[in-house]
């Protein structure tokens, strides 16, 4: 069972390890020269690599293979495992030969799935390769600008690194022979398997994600050095413009932000911010970095903190990396065991 | 084992339509069986049944003594070529002959390789640029080579040409006869089985019409042709399968295990397919015996 499932997946198993261990070799290459750059500069790391177009060409392709592993695995190594043989009847030749079905599926299942660990490597290289810029963002030289200031805890990251792209390359597997065995059509499996890929990777970082762990929570006061914006309304440039809603920049170098509000001194989010705070917003934006501003708006953050205002904000620490990396995994792993129960289950029933 | 099937009230239903209803058979082992029909009668679910590739909706079936979609199916002793004898169209000839191997560890290497040689089959041709009687023959390479107790072949020749069918069950005749094998082979020609069987099943809207040794059966049914006799005036033991009438004449097929003395008939010998045909016929009664509704004649 083994040689005939090698020799019915060897060419697409071959064309998809090989394009990923190119890119793994690229990446071996140009790791070291990474670290190199943030060993001999740490502070002017971002500025160098920004100059580095190579290696941003390197981070981007890398993150986007990363994240297409799963749904090319799910839709061409997944989809067409069973549809192809009932389209061409061949299941009627391999069914009834002396194997069961159970152990036909068992064996291309089993095979398939270290082949897609394998493409999955990828994530943990990459993961690797980009050590410096996440060193570099965790010790605080970090800049927002370009996805490579990008915390890896973020949800735009999240999913390209450490174990997590392993797991969906599994999920993305069993999608994709439940597709199969339940729409029998190889292009309709293959749709199905991409759009329902697809649809939990973007699912995952958004409605799982934060609520995997408690977040900390940290209560800031307002300066004019760490606003990050402020919402105001009234009629434009006019000075009695009320505040809505303030924003200021988490102090936590790689975490992720989940939420900010402003709370009043008992605790509560301010729903409507005092009326003298029109000052704040009175004039032109800040520029970043200089304290003289209008004399008005730096008042009036001091009067707010005076007055017990802070900005409440929960964020997971850069810390928690690994443990939600794990959390996520296994989530993912449970979904890819149990849709392959159902494999098993499905396998013995007519065709 | 002196029976190689045995089904008892076996039935098949595809959501709200039965493919195969109250099936009970006996179908002995070391014959040749053609289980004939039209298509859509049910003849491929059946044969599905008998190799476990679709589970009874009603009734049991046996093959060798055991449930064949039961865990301990005698997978090993059945072997199997289903409708449009698939191949994989992207292996070679070789590589169908090594999945026979890896797959059965009754696997006879020797005599696979015997007959791929002595058919002209190219071992490193893909099965996709085989001839659809190429196929047909690695397909059943595939099956004799498992050394099956018991071959169960779904219209093996129904996309072959004449000249091809006639050499696929030429060989497969020979193989039958070195191996002891028993065999169920269904067409929708009678001709086919006319050629190959000897044992037969007529299967008409999803129930079995007829079943036994072909000898038997033409042995015990006449052709009555006569003066118009109305049907019960004929003596007691003979059973009228079909009737037909014209102002002074009247024709029935009858069964019966004694002879007919009656001098007032001309008795008649029927071939195997006005046999066929006078029970798809009563299985059908809208449909006159003339026009052979589905069932082709080919010689």
């Amino acid at each position: 069972m083994t040689w005939l499932t090698w020799r019915q997946f060897r060419v697409s198993a071959l064309a998809v390890l090989l394009a990923l261990a190119a890119f793994a070799v690229v990446l071996a290459v140009t790791g070291p020269q990474l670290a190199d750059l943030y060993r001999d500069a740490p502070d002017d790391f971002f500025s160098r690599l920004g100059l580095d177009g190579p290696k941003q060409a390197v981070f981007s392709i890398g993150t986007a293979l990363v994240y297409a592993v799963p749904a090319v695995l799910g839709v061409f190594w997944g989809a067409p495992l069973v549809a192809r043989e009932l389209e061409a009847g061949t299941h009627r030749l391999v069914w009834t030969q002396s194997v069961t079905r159970t152990r036909w599926l068992g064996t291309k299942l089993l095979l398939i799935g270290l082949a897609a660990v394998a493409a999955g490597l990828l994530a943990i290289a990459l993961t690797w390769w980009c050590g410096p810029i996440d060193d570099a963002i965790r010790g605080g030289h970090g800049d927002n600008a370009s996805l490579l200031g990008v915390p890896r805890l973020s949800p735009v990251l999240f999913g390209a690194r450490g174990t997590l792209p392993i797991g969906l390359a599994l999920l993305a597997l069993a999608i994709g022979v439940t597709a199969s065995l339940v729409l029998k059509r190889s292009i309709v499996a293959m749709a199905a398997t991409l759009v329902a890929v697809v649809g939990i990777q973007i699912a995952l970082p958004v409605l799982v994600q934060p609520h995997l762990l408690d977040p900390q929570v940290t209560k800031a006061t307002f300066s004019v050095d760490t606003l990050d914006g402020l919402m105001a309304g009234g009629p434009p440039g006019s000075a009695g413009s009320t505040i809505h809603e303030i924003r200021v920049d988490l102090d936590e170098p790689g975490a992720w932000e989940l939420s900010q509000t402003t709370v009043d001194p008992t605790g509560k989010t301010v729903d409507e911010f005092p009326a003298w705070t029109s000052d704040c917003g009175g004039g032109p934006p800040p520029e970043p970095g200089s304290a003289s501003g209008p004399g008005g708006m730096e008042k009036c953050l001091d009067r707010l903190n005076a007055e017990g205002y802070r900005q409440e904000m929960t964020f997971l620490p850069a810390s928690d990396f690994w443990t939600l990396q794990l959390l996520e995994t296994g989530i993912v792993l449970a979904a890819a065991v149990g849709l392959t129960g159902f494999c098993f289950w499905r396998i013995r029933r007519d065709f | 084992m002196s029976t190689v099937l045995r089904s008892a009230g076996l039935g098949k239903k595809y959501r709200r339509n039965w493919a195969l209803s109250d099936c009970t058979l006996e179908v002995p082992a070391g014959r040749v069986v053609g289980l004939v029909g039209p298509n859509g009668a049910g003849k491929s679910t059946l044969l599905n049944l008998a190799v476990g590739m679709l589970t009874p909706s009603a009734g049991e079936i046996e093959v060798l003594g055991v449930n064949p979609a039961g865990p301990d199916a005698r997978r090993a002793h059945v072997g199997y070529v289903g409708q449009d004898t698939p191949t994989y169209a992207g292996l070679t000839v070789a590589d169908h002959l090594r999945l026979g191997a890896r797959l059965n560890p009754g696997w006879d290497d020797a005599l696979a390789r015997d007959r791929v040689a002595r058919l002209g089959l190219d071992p490193t041709r893909k099965a996709g640029r085989l001839s659809g009687g190429q196929r047909a023959q690695l397909a059943l390479t595939l099956a004799v080579a498992k050394r099956p107790e018991l071959m169960v072949l779904d219209e093996p020749v129904a996309s072959l040409d004449p000249l091809a069918r006639r050499e696929f069950l030429g060989d497969l005749m020979e193989t039958v006869a070195e191996q002891q094998v028993s065999v169920v082979l269904s067409s929708h020609l009678v001709s086919d089985v006319d050629r190959a069987c000897d044992f037969l099943i007529v299967l008409v809207d999803s129930q079995v019409q007829l079943a036994g040794d072909i000898g038997d059966l033409l042995d015990t049914h006449h052709r009555l042709t006569g003066p118009r006799r109305d049907e019960a005036t004929l003596p007691s033991d003979q059973v009228v399968i079909t009737a037909s009438h014209t102002d002074r004449q009247s024709t029935y097929v009858v069964r019966t295990d004694r002879p007919v003395l009656d001098p007032s008939w001309e008795v008649g010998r029927l071939d195997l397919e006005d046999l066929v045909l006078a029970y798809m016929s009563r299985a059908r009664p809208g449909r006159p015996e003339t026009t052979r509704p589905t069932l082709e004649a080919l010689r």
